[in-house]
C-alpha cells in the first residue's frame, strides 16, 4: 500500500511540474488577449507578440541540444532559416492549390519542420562524432553554410513547372508569365502572413509537450545517459549514436517549426546576418544558459524577458543594448561565479538557521 | 560448457603489451575474482571483455558465441554488463531512473509512443518501475529512489552501479573493485550482497579487488595478473598461499 | 597564371592576418580552456584607436600602433580580471557566455562613441607597392607588411614560449593548472599575461586588416574573428605552428575560391573545408589526439 502510494506521488511530480508550465503560456495568452481588448497593448508590443513565440520555440528546442543531449550547437539558427525558407517556398508556390490559408499554413508547419530535421540528419551524422568545442564550431559552421547558400539559391515558376538555378534569376530560363519565389540574396517576397499570436501560443504548447513528454520518457533517459555518461551508457547497451542524433534532429525541427512561424510573420524574407546567422544562435544559447541548462521551463522564460528587455529599455534609447550586455555579464557572474554561490548558500542557510531558532 | 572462455587474449599499447597471452575459464555461477599488483593490466581485460578496446590477438567466446572485437552495445546485448573503478553514474539522473536506463533494452516502447503518452507508455513504464524497485531493495536503495545518483553517499553509488547492471539482464557480471572506498563495514555487507546476486539471480561474477578479505572471502577461484600475464590461477586458498603471488605483491 | 598568383599571395596576406589573431585564440583557449568570443572586438577597438590617432589627431601610424597595442593590452587584461576570472572555475558554457556578453559590450561602446556610419581608414603602411614580372604581378605594400609581420611574431612568439621563464610556465598552466600552481607558478598572472599578449596580437592585426579591408565599423571585427577561430581549430586549437598553418590555409582557401568560385559562397566554402578536416582529424591538423581513460 504505501509502495504504490509513493509511485504515485513520483509521476504526479512530474506531472505537475510539466502543468505549471502549460499553465504559465495559457496564462501568459489570456492576460496579454484581455490587455488587447482593454487596448493597453501599444502596437510596437503587438509587434512583438509573435517574435516572443519563436525565441521560446528556439530556446526550449535548443535546450534539448545543450541541456538534455548535452552537446553544444552554435548553429541552431541555420535550422530554423531551412524551416523558414522551405515553408515559404511551399505556401507560395501552394498559393493556387490550397486555396484554405489554414490548412496551407497546417501543412507549411510540417514542411518547415521536416525540412529542418532532413538538415539534422544531413549536419548530425557527422557533427556528432566530434565532442565538445570542435562539435560546437562545426555545428556553427553549418549554421554559417546553409545561410550561404540560401543566399545563392533561384527558384522560379512557371506553366512548365519549376526552375532551379544558382547562378541567377536569368539563368532560370522561365516563361515571362513565371514568377521568381525565390531570388538569391533578395529571397522571397510575398510570403502570406499566416503568424498569429494564437497560433505561435499554439506551437509553442506542442514544442514543450514534445520536449517534456519526451524528456520522461525512455528515450529521454537514453539521452540524458549520453549527456551524463557516454561509456556507461555503451556498457549498458545503449545505441549512442540513435540517441544523439534523434534528439538533435527533434531539436533541429522544433527550429524549423520557429522558422515557419517567423517567415510567415513578414512579407520578405531574406537570410542575414542578424536573422540566421551565428549571431542568433548565439543568442537562443544566452536564453538557454540564462534560463537554466535542461531546465525547459527557465528558458522559456529567459527567452521571453531577454527579448522583452531592449524594447523595455528602449527609453534609454542609445544606451539600451549597453545596458543589456552590462546585465549580461553581471548576471553571468552573479549565477555562475563559484565564490558567490558559496556566498549565496551560506547567506541562504544563515537565513534558514535563524528562522528555525525564532 | 564453460560459461566464458577466453583465449590467448592479448593487446598492445604503442608497443607495449598490456595483456599478453590471457587466457582464463569460468564456469556458470562462479564468483571468480581477478587480482594483482596495480598496473598489471586487470581494467585493460574488463576493456577487452567489454569492447572497449579490441584485442590484437587471442578469442573470447560467451556462451559458446564468439564475441571477440565486437561493440560494447552489442556485447552488452550478449550478456555482459559491468561496473567501473571510477564510477560511473549518470549523475543527474535519480537512483530509480539510473536504473530504468539498465532496463531499456529489455523494456521497448517506441519514441513516438512515449512523447504521445499512448497507453503502452504507461503500461511499459509500470513494469520498468516495479522491476527497478525490485532490483533497488536487494542493494537496500529503494528508499531513495528519487534522489539524484550524485547526492548518494560513496558506498551507495557502488551498489546503484551493480544495480543498474544488473537491470540490464545478464549471464556474466563484472564489477572493477567493488570495495573500493569502502569502510569494512561496508565491504562485509557487500560481500554478502554479491552472494546474495550470485545465488538468486543466477549470476556469474568476475570481480577485480585489492581488498583481500573480500576476495578469499567470497571468491571460488582465482587468476593472479602480473605484467599482463597469467602468474597462476586456481582455487582461492591454494593461490594466495603460492610463495610466487606473495611475491609478486609484497616484492622480492 | 598571373592572376592566380596575385590571388594567392593576397590570400597569404589574408591568412597572415588570420594567423595572428588565430594566435590570440589558440593562446587563450590553450591556456584558459575557454572560447573567447570577444577575441574579435578587441582587433575592432584595434582599429579605432589607429584610426582615432592617425585620422583625427593627426599623428603617424607608428603611434597609432603604438597606443593601439597599449590600450589593447589593457582592455585584454581588464576583460580577464572583472569577467573571467570570477568564472574560472564555472562551467565553460558559462563563461563562454560570459565572453558573448563582452563582445556586444565592446560593439556597443565602439556604436556610441563612432557612430554605426564606416569610418575609411586610412592604411598604416607607407611601403611601396612591388611590381613583378614587367609590372604583371602587383604585391602591394600592406600585402608585404602584413606576411612579414605575421612571421616576425610568429617567430618571437615561439622564442617567448621557449626560452623565457613566462613563456615555460603558460606551457605549464595550459598542460595543468592545478600542477602548476603546486610547483609555485603564479596562474592567475599567467593567464593574464596571455590575455594581453593575444589583446596586443588583435591590436596589430587590427592595424593590418584595417589597412587592407579600410571599411571600419563597431562590426568589422566579429567575422574575421570567428574565421580566426576557425583557423585555430583548423590547425589544432592550442598549437601556436597549428594556427600559423591554420590561419594561411583558410586566407588561401577563401581567396581562391572567391576568384574562382563563387564571392557569395567563398565563407561557405571555408566552413565546409574545417568541416571536412574535422571529420578526418577530429582535433585539427596538428591537434593533439585527447583519449579518455576507461
Amino acid at each position: 500500500m504505501e509502495k504504490s502510494t509513493a509511485k504515485k506521488f513520483h509521476i504526479d511530480k512530474t506531472f505537475k511540474t510539466n502543468l505549471i508550465t502549460y499553465s504559465i503560456v495559457i496564462a501568459a495568452f489570456i492576460i496579454v488577449q484581455i490587455l488587447i481588448s482593454a487596448g493597453q497593448v501599444s502596437s510596437l508590443m503587438k509587434g512583438l507578440l509573435v517574435p516572443l513565440c519563436i525565441y521560446s520555440i528556439m530556446a526550449i528546442s535548443l535546450n534539448l541540444t545543450v541541456g538534455i543531449l548535452g552537446e553544444l550547437s552554435l548553429g541552431h539558427a541555420g535550422f530554423m532559416c531551412m524551416g523558414a525558407f522551405a515553408s515559404s517556398i511551399f505556401s507560395i508556390s501552394m498559393m493556387d492549390s490550397i486555396p484554405s490559408a489554414g490548412v496551407r499554413f497546417f501543412f507549411a508547419i510540417l514542411v518547415g519542420a521536416a525540412a529542418a530535421a532532413a538538415a539534422g540528419i544531413v549536419v548530425g551524422i557527422p557533427v556528432l562524432r566530434l565532442r565538445g568545442d570542435y562539435l560546437a564550431i562545426v555545428t556553427l559552421a553549418f549554421g554559417e553554410i546553409i545561410k550561404n547558400v540560401v543566399n545563392v539559391l533561384y527558384l522560379g515558376k512557371d506553366s512548365n513547372g519549376f526552375h532551379f538555378s544558382m547562378k541567377n534569376a536569368m539563368a532560370l530560363k522561365m516563361e515571362k508569365s513565371g514568377t521568381i519565389i525565390l531570388n538569391g540574396a533578395q529571397g522571397i517576397t510575398g510570403t502570406p502572413k499566416n503568424s498569429t499570436f494564437a497560433i505561435g501560443v499554439i506551437l509553442t504548447l506542442i514544442t514543450l509537450f514534445i520536449v517534456l513528454n519526451l524528456i520522461n520518457s525512455r528515450s529521454g533517459r537514453a539521452i540524458m545517459s549520453v549527456r551524463d555518461n557516454r561509456i556507461a551508457a555503451e556498457s549498458i547497451g545503449i545505441n549512442i549514436t540513435k540517441y544523439k542524433l534523434m534528439a538533435f534532429t527533434i531539436s533541429a525541427s522544433l527550429a524549423g517549426v520557429a522558422g515557419v512561424l517567423y517567415s510567415h510573420n513578414l512579407s520578405s524574407l531574406t537570410a542575414t546576418q542578424k536573422n540566421f546567422g551565428y549571431n542568433q544562435s548565439i543568442m537562443i544559447l544566452v536564453f538557454v544558459v540564462l534560463g537554466g541548462i535542461g531546465n525547459i521551463r527557465g528558458s522559456m522564460i529567459a527567452a521571453v524577458i531577454l527579448t522583452l528587455l531592449p524594447e523595455l529599455l528602449r527609453g534609454l534609447n542609445a544606451y539600451r543594448m549597453l545596458i543589456y550586455a552590462i546585465i549580461l555579464i553581471v548576471m553571468m557572474i552573479f549565477n555562475w561565479s563559484p565564490k558567490l554561490i558559496d556566498f549565496r548558500k551560506r547567506y541562504f542557510h544563515l537565513n534558514r538557521a535563524k528562522k528555525e531558532r525564532v | 560448457m564453460a560459461l566464458l572462455e577466453i583465449n590467448n587474449l592479448g593487446i598492445s599499447f604503442g608497443g607495449l603489451r598490456a595483456v599478453d597471452n590471457f587466457s582464463i575459464t569460468i564456469e556458470k555461477g562462479q564468483l571468480y575474482g581477478l587480482i594483482g599488483p596495480n598496473g598489471a593490466g586487470k581494467t585493460t581485460i574488463f576493456n577487452l571483455l567489454t569492447g572497449v578496446y579490441k584485442p590484437n590477438a587471442g578469442t573470447i567466446l560467451l556462451d559458446g558465441n564468439n564475441i571477440t572485437g565486437k561493440k560494447t552495445v552489442d556485447i552488452n546485448r550478449a550478456g555482459i554488463a559491468r561496473t567501473f573503478q571510477n564510477i560511473r553514474l549518470f549523475k543527474d539522473l535519480t537512483v530509480l531512473d539510473n536504473v530504468k536506463t539498465g532496463l531499456h533494452n529489455s523494456h521497448p516502447y517506441s519514441t513516438v509512443a512515449g512523447i504521445l503518452r499512448l497507453p503502452n507508455y504507461y503500461k511499459v513504464e509500470k513494469q520498468m518501475d516495479e522491476k527497478a524497485v525490485e532490483l533497488l531493495k536487494v542493494f537496500d536503495l529503494d528508499k531513495e529512489k528519487d534522489t539524484l545518483a550524485s547526492n548518494l553517499p560513496y558506498g551507495k553509488q557502488r551498489k546503484l552501479e551493480i544495480a543498474r547492471a544488473l537491470a540490464t539482464g545478464p549471464k556474466l557480471l563484472l564489477l572493477d573493485e567493488p570495495a573500493a572506498g569502502m569502510n569494512p563495514n561496508e565491504t562485509a555487507e557487500l560481500m554478502d550482497t554479491i552472494r546474495f546476486v550470485r545465488d538468486n539471480f543466477d549470476m556469474t561474477i568476475l570481480l577485480i579487488e585489492h581488498d583481500m578479505k573480500l576476495v578469499s572471502g567470497i571468491c571460488e577461484r582465482l587468476t593472479v595478473l602480473n605484467f599482463g600475464q597469467v602468474l597462476t590461477q586456481g582455487k582461492t586458498a591454494d593461490v594466495l598461499h603460492d610463495p610466487e603471488v606473495i611475491k609478486a605483491y609484497l616484492g622480492e | 597564371m598571373m592572376s592566380f598568383i596575385s590571388y594567392f599571395i593576397n590570400g597569404l596576406s589574408l591568412g597572415s592576418v588570420y594567423a595572428i589573431i588565430a594566435l590570440g585564440y589558440t593562446m587563450v583557449y590553450g591556456i584558459a580552456k575557454m572560447l573567447n568570443f570577444a577575441h574579435g572586438d578587441v582587433i575592432m577597438i584595434g582599429g579605432y584607436v589607429v584610426f582615432t590617432v592617425v585620422s583625427t589627431m593627426g599623428l603617424g601610424p607608428v603611434a597609432g600602433i603604438l597606443l593601439a597595442v597599449i590600450l589593447c593590452t589593457v582592455l585584454g587584461v581588464v576583460i580577464e580580471g572583472v569577467a573571467y576570472r570570477p568564472l574560472r572555475m564555472a562551467s565553460p558554457l558559462a563563461v563562454l557566455i560570459t565572453a558573448i556578453g563582452v563582445s556586444y559590450l565592446l560593439q556597443n561602446i565602439a556604436l556610441l562613441v563612432f557612430g554605426s556610419n564606416p569610418k575609411s581608414f586610412t592604411s598604416v603602411v607607407t611601403v611601396p607597392a612591388l611590381k613583378l614580372a614587367d609590372g604583371k604581378l602587383t604585391i602591394s605594400g600592406e600585402t608585404i607588411v602584413t606576411i612579414i609581420s605575421c612571421v616576425v611574431i610568429m617567430i618571437g612568439l615561439t622564442t617567448f614560449i621557449k626560452k623565457t621563464r613566462a613563456g615555460q610556465a603558460m606551457l605549464a598552466v595550459s598542460e595543468d593548472k592545478g600542477a602548476a600552481q603546486l610547483m609555485g607558478i603564479n596562474v592567475d598572472g599567467t593567464i593574464a599575461l596571455t590575455f594581453a599578449i593575444g589583446s596586443a596580437l588583435a591590436a596589430i592585426a587590427g592595424a593590418l586588416l584595417c589597412s587592407a579591408y579600410p571599411t571600419l565599423t563597431p562590426y568589422t571585427g566579429s567575422m574575421p574573428g570567428i574565421k580566426a577561430f576557425v583557423a585555430a581549430v583548423f590547425g589544432g586549437i592550442g598549437s601556436i605552428p597549428g594556427a600559423l598553418i591554420g590561419g594561411l590555409l583558410l586566407g588561401v582557401i577563401e581567396n581562391l575560391s572567391k576568384a574562382y568560385i563563387s564571392s557569395q559562397l567563398s565563407d561557405a566554402i571555408v566552413f565546409a573545408v574545417l568541416i571536412v578536416v574535422l571529420l578526418v582529424k577530429p582535433t585539427g591538423i596538428l591537434g593533439k589526439k585527447i583519449n579518455e581513460k576507461v
